[in-house]
């Protein structure tokens, strides 16, 4: 039996799902100042609930946002030594370039950029240099609590990070994490590097939250099998985690979009996740959420990393609706002001004074929350402000479509009770069952992952043979992430042309996805 | 003249964008290096194209290969310096400024590494008035400068001076210095006088693209939509004001590479009042040829500029996706690009297509009559159609 944990925002969420994938118990407690008293709670609400034996949970998964939440704060971060490798070449812009200064002067250690580094193509740039790198370490030894090596195109090749991280171990010892650029992201030094060095900056508050995380589940009597959910909505063991801390970013709405799919057994479909105060409204394509184009920026820093591409709108269950005299006829306004949390007490349907998009649903008989006789406002009113929702769900559910046909819409989160049932371009609405807890559900059913994105040249190979290449690199990266060999397939492809460049340079991003090794073995 | 700040950078980088028309090169970078010269060299002037006199020397530079390959090797820093010393020894003349040869794209900002690293002014004018993909598709070439002598420079402390007897040669060798160079490097090239630089330089538009930047970015304070806001931008310059050509997602991006270039095209169908109507954009590098419902809406060389429907910031070739949703904008280019002789260069035929080239100007008459044209536009009011060329 699996057991899906979701830190987020406000709430942390659980479920134990069985060998089937059936939702045995769910949980949600709010998020207490001590991130791991709330998992210990809801994790012990959930097992008494379900009745399940503490012994019988074979695979724990936790989406958290603490990692980002670390570098967002600026707290417990690492001093970090930095090399890059590409000289004379990357000169004109230094490391950490463009970052937000204060971020800057908790993670700035010294920085050196040093011969190195290949072309797009292969060859060197510059003889790589291991006496100048002893040096830079030797300089640097005592003064850091992590190194980050980069190196101008080491998708192409690593040869030269990887030396440069055997000297690192050599000279500070094995104490001392190394974080590697091409372990880590894909082409575009600068945001590459920027994700190395958040990466070694984060690695002992990482270390902290899966001490943390161990330690709750052990008090509990779960000795389970440990994974935490990666940006991309798969799963990484526990070594894999620590490190590379920094894909834990962005886990959160990606969980929550796959837990969507998972519960309404679709692989295409638009979700809406209704939450308080805003609603987000992402798109299910093959199984994954669909991607920004935009890459993600964590705590004001360039990385290459992409997140879910979400629209987010002011509509949520605690949406204060409004009369605006505007000219001859009153308008009604919903949003984007909320009540948020205050919703029990300040709704009218529990007895307080401002009128809400829940009183709305409640007044029209579409959920059964407070007391729907303490909503005295006139019918019209209701039925305008439930109007101006439909037609903010409406366009916002056209603005993420790909076609023009209808689509799916799967609704999930706390105030998807305010989703109509029919919505023009909309063909049906799902709103399955567990619906409140899809973030953690969607960290339980995930699976393992290997991502390749690199320049390949076609000059001298055939397509299918690179294509090969890459296939293989990404299955390989997936079974070190814990996915089962046999189970695994290829989830995205993406093929972009160099331009202004001979010999064919293509760029190839290829994500192989499986289930977890012994996913089914206590079945 | 002013003095350009790291935040004039932040705009330009923005505007630069959109004058790149889909090519050109993620200014990001470009714009990195610069605010790192000037923070390590101190400010940099912009001139106004009159400021110059005729016989200063002016040494245009820019980078030139692929932008892809500059996002990962990131060049050294004195490429363009070494390149421009080294063409002031060949012509025994020290420079008195440089300036772009291309204000769109990553293009925008070389001049100002060079500029901050030499301790020169930056000309505020360039020699395409958007991006292109090839050197001899200068306002320059068009109107009779040589490009040569030109120095190519990379990063390592290597430099290649060529010498061809036209602009069309230039291109193609420096091409292949460059890619022997590891796929970008540095370049100086047209070198010319003051007064060549007033007769041939589409004018002031490096401030445009730091008031294209400035319109994206201040546009929502002032409560207007970006996207308007960018249209309204180029209005009291030499191209006049831009129009939304149409509103759309992106359903479907084909791209592939010929001889070096991401040749492909992008279909959009219509969201808002475009609904029912499909846009097609096709491309080389940067967009070439929009058309709504299978007819021409609009041609190089006016600029074609796919724009976030929200933000209004550009959305390059290699960017554009599936489901993303775009305003696509016209911006009229200058009269000096339009002539017969430049259309020659870059006219849609000079990149296959068999169609005139006609102005957007002619084609919304009546959005420009609302809106008004730059005075020597005024001809395309006036109903004479006899203006238009092949």
């Amino acid at each position: 039996m699996r057991l899906g944990i979701d830190v987020g925002g406000t709430n942390t969420d659980a479920v134990i799902l069985d060998s089937a994938d059936r939702v045995l118990a769910k949980g949600k407690t709010p998020n207490s100042e001590d991130i791991v008293s709330s998992i210990e709670k809801v994790v012990s609400e959930v097992m008494q609930h379900s009745g399940v034996d503490p012994g019988q949970i074979t695979h724990a998964m936790l989406g958290t946002t603490q990692v980002t939440n670390a570098i967002i704060e600026r707290r417990g971060l690492a001093r970090v030594g930095i090399l890059r490798l590409g000289a004379p070449a990357t000169r004109a812009i230094r490391p950490l370039a463009a970052w937000p200064q204060d971020l800057r002067t908790s993670i700035e250690g010294p920085a050196a950029i040093l011969p190195g580094g290949v072309e797009y193509d292969g060859r060197p740039i510059s003889v790589f240099d291991e006496a100048a790198v002893r040096e830079a370490v030797r300089k640097m030894r005592g003064r850091v609590e992590a190194f980050a090596v980069s190196s101008v195109f080491s998708p192409v090749k690593s040869d030269d990070e990887r030396r440069t991280a055997e000297i690192i171990t050599e000279e500070v010892g094995e104490g001392i994490p190394v974080s590697i650029s091409s372990e880590i992201g894909s082409i575009g030094l600068l945001e590459r590097e920027n994700a190395t060095i958040l990466n070694a900056a984060v690695t002992q508050v990482a270390l902290r939250v899966v001490r943390a995380f161990e330690n709750a589940l052990r008090r509990l009597g779960i000795e389970a099998q440990l994974f935490l959910s990666q940006n991309d909505g798969t799963l990484m063991t526990i070594d894999y985690a620590l490190r590379y801390p920094i894909l834990t970013v962005a886990c959160g709405p990606t969980n929550s979009i796959r837990g969507a799919a998972f519960l309404s057994g679709l692989d295409d479909a638009v979700v809406v996740d209704v939450g308080g105060t805003s609603t987000d409204v992402g798109v299910l394509s093959s199984g994954f959420p669909r991607e920004s184009a935009i890459a993600v920026e964590i705590g004001g820093v360039q990385t290459n990393f992409r997140m879910p591409d979400l629209l987010s709108i002011g509509l949520g269950g605690g949406s204060i609706v409004r009369l605006v005299s505007d000219g001859p006829d009153d308008e009604v306004h919903v949003g984007p002001e909320s009540v948020g949390y205050a919703i029990t007490k300040k709704a009218l349907c529990f007895g307080g004074d401002t009128l809400t998009m829940t009183d709305v649903a409640v007044s029209r008989g579409m959920a059964e929350i407070g007391d729907r006789r303490k909503i005295r406002v006139e019918q019209n009113v209701i039925e305008a402000a439930y109007c101006r929702a439909e037609e903010m769900f409406e366009e916002a559910i056209d603005r993420m479509k790909t076609s023009s046909r209808d689509v799916p819409v799967v609704a999930v989160g706390g105030g998807s009770i305010l989703l109509p049932e029919k919505l023009p371009g909309v063909s049906k609405l799902h709103k399955p069952p567990h619906f409140e807890v899809a973030n953690a559900v969607g960290a339980a059913i995930a699976q393992a992952s290997g991502t390749i994105d690199r320049v390949f040249s076609l000059d001298n190979r055939s397509r299918d043979d690179v294509m090969d290449e890459a296939r293989k690199t990404a299955f390989e990266e997936a079974v070190r992430a814990g996915a089962d060999e046999e189970s695994l397939e290829i989830v995205e492809v993406e093929e972009v042309p160099l331009a202004y460049l001979p010999g064919n340079a293509v760029r190839i991003k290829i994500k192989a996805a499986g289930r977890l090794k012994s996913y089914r073995e206590d079945a | 003249m002013r003095e350009i700040t790291p935040q004039d950078l932040e705009y330009l980088a923005i505007g630069a964008a959109i004058l790149g028309t889909g090519g050109g090169g993620d200014p990001l970078i470009g714009k990195i290096m610069a605010q790192q010269a000037i923070e390590e060299e101190g400010p940099v002037t912009l001139l106004q194209v009159d400021e110059l006199a005729d016989n200063a020397l002016v040494l245009p530079t820019a980078m030139m290969g692929a932008p892809t390959v500059m996002i990962e090797k990131i060049p050294e820093g004195m490429e363009a310096v070494r390149a421009l010393r080294t063409e002031e020894r060949r012509l025994r003349r020290r420079a008195d400024a440089t300036s772009p040869i291309e204000c769109g794209g990553v293009n925008s900002q070389i001049p100002f590494v060079t500029a901050a690293r030499a301790h020169l002014p930056v000309v505020d004018g360039d020699g395409m008035g958007r991006a292109f993909p090839e050197l001899q598709m200068e306002t320059f070439h068009v109107y009779g400068i040589s490009g040569t002598p030109a120095v190519v420079a990379d990063e390592r402390g290597a430099f290649v001076t060529v010498e061809t007897p036209d602009n069309y040669q230039l291109e193609w060798i420096a091409r292949g210095v460059t890619i022997r160079m590891g796929g970008h490097a540095m370049l100086v090239d047209y070198p010319m006088s003051g007064a060549d630089f007033k007769r041939t330089a589409v004018r002031g538009t490096i401030s445009m693209g730091i008031a294209l930047g400035q319109a994206v970015v201040g546009a929502r304070k002032a409560g207007v939509h970006p996207i308007e806001a960018v249209c309204a931008a180029t209005r009291h310059t030499i191209y006049g004001q831009g129009i939304p050509l149409f509103e759309g997602k992106v359903v479907d991006v084909e791209r592939r590479t010929r001889a070096g270039f991401a040749v492909g095209q992008a279909v959009m169908s219509g969201l808002g009042e475009c609904r029912g109507s499909q846009f097609t954009v096709r491309f080389q590098n940067e967009n070439l040829v929009a058309l709504r419902d299978g007819e021409i809406v609009a041609s190089v060389p006016d600029l074609i500029c796919l724009l976030d429907s929200e933000k209004a910031t550009a959305v390059t070739t290699e960017r554009l996706r599936y489901g993303q949703r775009i305003t696509a904008v016209g911006i009229p280019t200058p009269e000096m690009m339009r002539t017969r002789e430049a259309l020659d260069v870059w006219g849609p035929r000079a990149f296959g297509y068999d169609v005139d080239f006609v102005p957007l100007e002619l084609r919304f008459p009546s959005y420009y009559r609302k809106h008004g044209v730059p005075e020597e536009k005024m001809k395309y009011l006036t109903n004479n159609k006899s203006t238009l060329r092949g």
